[in-house]
């Protein structure tokens, strides 16, 4: 009795579910695109308000550009009469017949024509160098840095300055213009900023006090003033500093201005990845009887190097932006060239700045973007070994 | 005993050149003797080429005539009857005014795309991230002349001007807004709000206070407002408002009145904006990042809505990282306004190094002068960034 009582007790007593339930599916509001609109787009009244406002302004502003740049575009043409309203009866986007007369112009400025294959080659020299030292798996990348440091400048100086004695009739730098003197601004800015940079760091930290002082005035001198008035410094006072018959042709001594200014922010940012290093690294060093030279070029560099990569191509992307101010010390880089087209008469049409403009924030964004790129995905690189 | 001690040898004697305080010295002395060298060589060519090129030295043209214009002055300032000296002061208040109101705008909106990123918001956060992007990788100096020639200077012409809302006139000559101009009582204005500014202080430090002690809070925002308000609403509503508006007219082939606003000052002002947001946005970014997760959520369980959640909890931990990088934007800001002279701004350095350099001749002065107020500008304010860093420092503890 008591037996089947107890029994009748559990059997009926059933409190906990003695079957799992099958799972359910998620409501259908909070799943596929309803659910991802709901919680990305919609989850709030504010986030709703905000999600209207953004979206207003993304619909109209991106068919307005589109139209620019497409749509109401200009593909072809022989002068400014293509891309004008009052000719055409059409509204008229951006005036690409422009661009592609004026292309050779932006990128070899004044060059001689002739000649320009030596330009050219200088490009493609300049591309296998980036790749090689770019690319980490790339073979005896050690050649690679030496062809990047040592034999690139020697070879585009002889190849785009010209060398009488080998037959390269001499091109005065007067005559560069457009993407080639961005590109070798910006080059010898990354050239010579990294090891300049590398040594007042070090100059900075130095137990010294003379050389620690020089090193802090330079780079405090520098960071603290604009590069205008340093290009205004190398290109008004740098011929006053030397004897007459020495004095530096423009192109140098905007590349000197740059250079320096370059160099002064690599060195802060070298100092930050010094700093990164620990002390027991440079005793270690010390320890087993590493040199001063020894123990930063085989120690405490490559670790420091190594940490600030990021930063360091970060530098390089404001290098590369900061080429453009040579502009107003009267050098004809890219961004000069493309003022100087707009204002010609032959394609002077309301819409010729603005295609100008286009194309070269084009040209900037291509380079930066990809500057930066290349910084995060080293970044994530690099930071593989440290993660958990 | 068998053991021999070694008769006693002198220490192998390290030669003069290797010892470590020897070379030490001798690399400073070197150094020295080559800067100073260089120096020597610079100043000794100087010399030659000025006495050469008939220019002379010093200071002294400082208080000769100028006799060029100035666009945009904001003190009194003629071509006929003022010096070198007072051009300075125009052009150093000129980018002054450029790069304090840059720094205001630069901030909010800076701050905006900032949090803007990190919002759940998916179109939000997309937005503001391709705005970043796109901003910081374009040169500054393209951006200013996009600004200045491809915008403002393609505006139609005076007699076709935009007439905006409030009396506002837009065209190719800038903008133009109705000029207020002060009657009697204006100062009295100013003086209530003022009192008002310092009786909100005074209330938010006391409110403040007694949250500490009891805990009970204060609308402090609300009565601040209060405070700076209503006492100048009421003495305008009584006296009568102590402003007229000079307001623009169109004439027949100008616009008359008003205050100008020119296209220089316009496109400069917007292009230092956009661009330093666009840093002043990852900076705040980056600082919001570094408040860790736990405190959102802690805040979260404490029933705070994520708006408060932001102000009170995240902000004030993520301004102690974010101030430091953010007075270099500043600084980047004060000295970026320098680009001014490729669009025509006067600011110093178009006013200095161009037009008083083109006159004088005198090029080591004039760009001394000019780097000098930079450096003057830039050390200040990385002194008060280290005392306001050690401050915060001690803090922490």
């Amino acid at each position: 009795m008591t037996m089947s009582e107890g029994e009748l007790a559990v059997t009926e007593l059933h409190f906990v579910r003695d079957a799992t339930l099958e799972p359910q599916p998620a409501p259908a509001a909070m799943t596929g695109a309803m659910g991802w609109l709901r919680s990305n787009l919609l989850s709030t009244p504010t986030n709703i308000g905000l999600t209207i406002i953004i979206a207003l302004l993304l619909i109209w502003a991106i068919p307005e550009l589109l139209k620019f740049l497409v749509i109401d575009a200009v593909w072809s043409g022989a002068d400014r009469d293509a891309c004008r309203e009052i000719v055409q009866h059409r509204e008229i986007g951006a005036c690409w017949p422009f661009v592609w007369e004026r292309l050779p112009y932006f990128i070899y400025g004044s060059y001689p024509i002739p000649l320009r294959w030596r330009v050219d080659t200088f490009f493609a020299m300049l591309a296998i160098g980036v790749f090689w030292l770019l690319w980490l798996e790339a073979p005896r990348r050690d050649l690679g840095a030496f062809y990047f440091f040592i034999v690139l400048p020697i070879c585009s100086f002889i190849l785009l300055h010209g060398f009488a004695a080998i037959g390269l009739p001499v091109v005065d730098t007067v005559l560069w213009g457009g993407a080639l003197v961005t590109i070798v601004v910006a080059s010898v800015g990354i050239v010579v900023s990294l090891p300049l940079g590398i040594l007042l760091a070090l100059g900075r930290r130095s137990q010294m006090p003379t050389i620690r002082l020089f090193s802090t005035i330079f780079i405090e001198f520098v960071r603290g003033v604009p590069l205008v008035t340093v290009l205004f410094m190398a290109s008004v006072m740098l011929p006053l500093f030397v004897s007459e018959s020495l004095s530096p042709d423009k192109l140098l001594r905007a590349l000197i201005g740059i250079a320096l200014f370059a160099s002064a922010y690599m060195a802060e940012v070298v100092r930050a990845g010094l700093q990164a290093i620990p002390k027991g690294q440079f005793e270690g060093a010390m320890a087993i009887g590493l040199g001063y030279w020894q123990m930063m070029r085989l120690i405490v560099l490559p670790q420091a190097i190594k940490i600030t990569v990021p930063n360091i191509v970060n530098t390089y992307i404001g290098l590369f932006k900061d080429t453009t101010l040579v502009f107003i010390v009267g050098l004809f880089d890219f961004l000069h060239t493309v003022e100087v087209s707009r204002i010609d008469p032959k394609w002077a049409t309301p819409v010729t700045s603005t295609t100008g403009y286009a194309v070269a924030a084009i040209f900037y964004l291509i380079f930066c973007y990809s500057m930066s790129r290349y910084a995060k995905a080293m970044e994530a690189r690099l930071g593989r070994g440290d993660k958990r | 005993m068998s053991i021999g001690v070694p008769a006693e040898t002198a220490p192998a004697r390290v030669p003069f050149y290797n010892d470590p305080k020897f070379r030490s010295i001798a690399y400073q002395v070197a150094l020295c003797v080559i800067i100073g060298l260089l120096v020597y060589g610079a100043v000794d060519n100087v010399i030659v080429n000025l006495r050469r090129a008939h220019i002379a030295s010093g200071f002294g043209f400082w208080n000769n005539n100028a006799g060029f214009d100035i666009s945009q002055t904001l003190i009194e300032y003629n071509s006929q009857s003022s010096t070198y000296g007072r051009a300075f002061w125009v052009g150093l208040l000129n980018t002054l005014l450029v790069a304090g109101l840059g720094i205001v705008f630069a901030t909010i909106l800076g701050f905006l795309v900032g949090i803007g990123r990190l919002s759940t918001n998916w179109l939000v956060a997309r937005t503001c991230s391709g705005y970043v992007e796109t901003i910081r990788n374009i040169p500054l100096l393209l951006q200013l002349l996009f600004w200045y020639n491809g915008v403002l200077k393609a505006l139609p012409d005076v007699r076709q001007s935009y007439q905006l809302p409030l009396d506002v006139f837009l065209n190719n000559r800038g903008l133009v807004l109705p000029k207020p101009i002060g009657q009697r009582g204006e100062g009295l204005l100013w003086l209530l709000i003022l009192a008002g500014f310092i009786a909100a202080v005074v209330f938010r430090v006391w409110a403040k206070k007694r949250q500490a002690a009891t805990g009970q809070q204060a609308p402090v925002f609300l009565a601040g407002l209060g405070f700076v308000i209503v006492p100048a609403l009421l003495y305008a509503l009584i006296t009568g408002f102590p402003y007229t508006f000079d307001l623009p007219q169109r004439g027949r082939f100008n616009l008359t009145g008003g205050l100008e606003v020119g296209p220089e000052f316009a496109a400069l002002l917007l292009g230092l904006s956009l661009y330093t947001a666009a840093f002043i946005a990852e900076v705040v970014r980056a600082g919001i990042l570094a408040v860790s997760r736990g405190q959102t959520e802690a805040a979260y369980a404490l029933g705070l809505k994520p708006g408060v959640t932001l102000q009170l909890i995240v902000l004030p931990q993520a301004m102690r990282v974010i101030i430091p990088p953010l007075t270099s934007q500043y600084l980047n800001l004060t000295k970026n306004s320098s680009l001014a002279v490729a669009i025509g701004y006067p600011d110093l350095v178009q006013i200095f190094t161009g037009t008083v350099l083109n006159q004088t001749g005198q090029a080591v002065e004039v760009v001394a002068i000019t780097m000098a107020v930079y450096l003057t500008i830039s050390l200040t304010t990385s002194l008060a960034m280290n005392i306001y860093n050690s401050r915060m420092a001690l803090v922490e503890r």
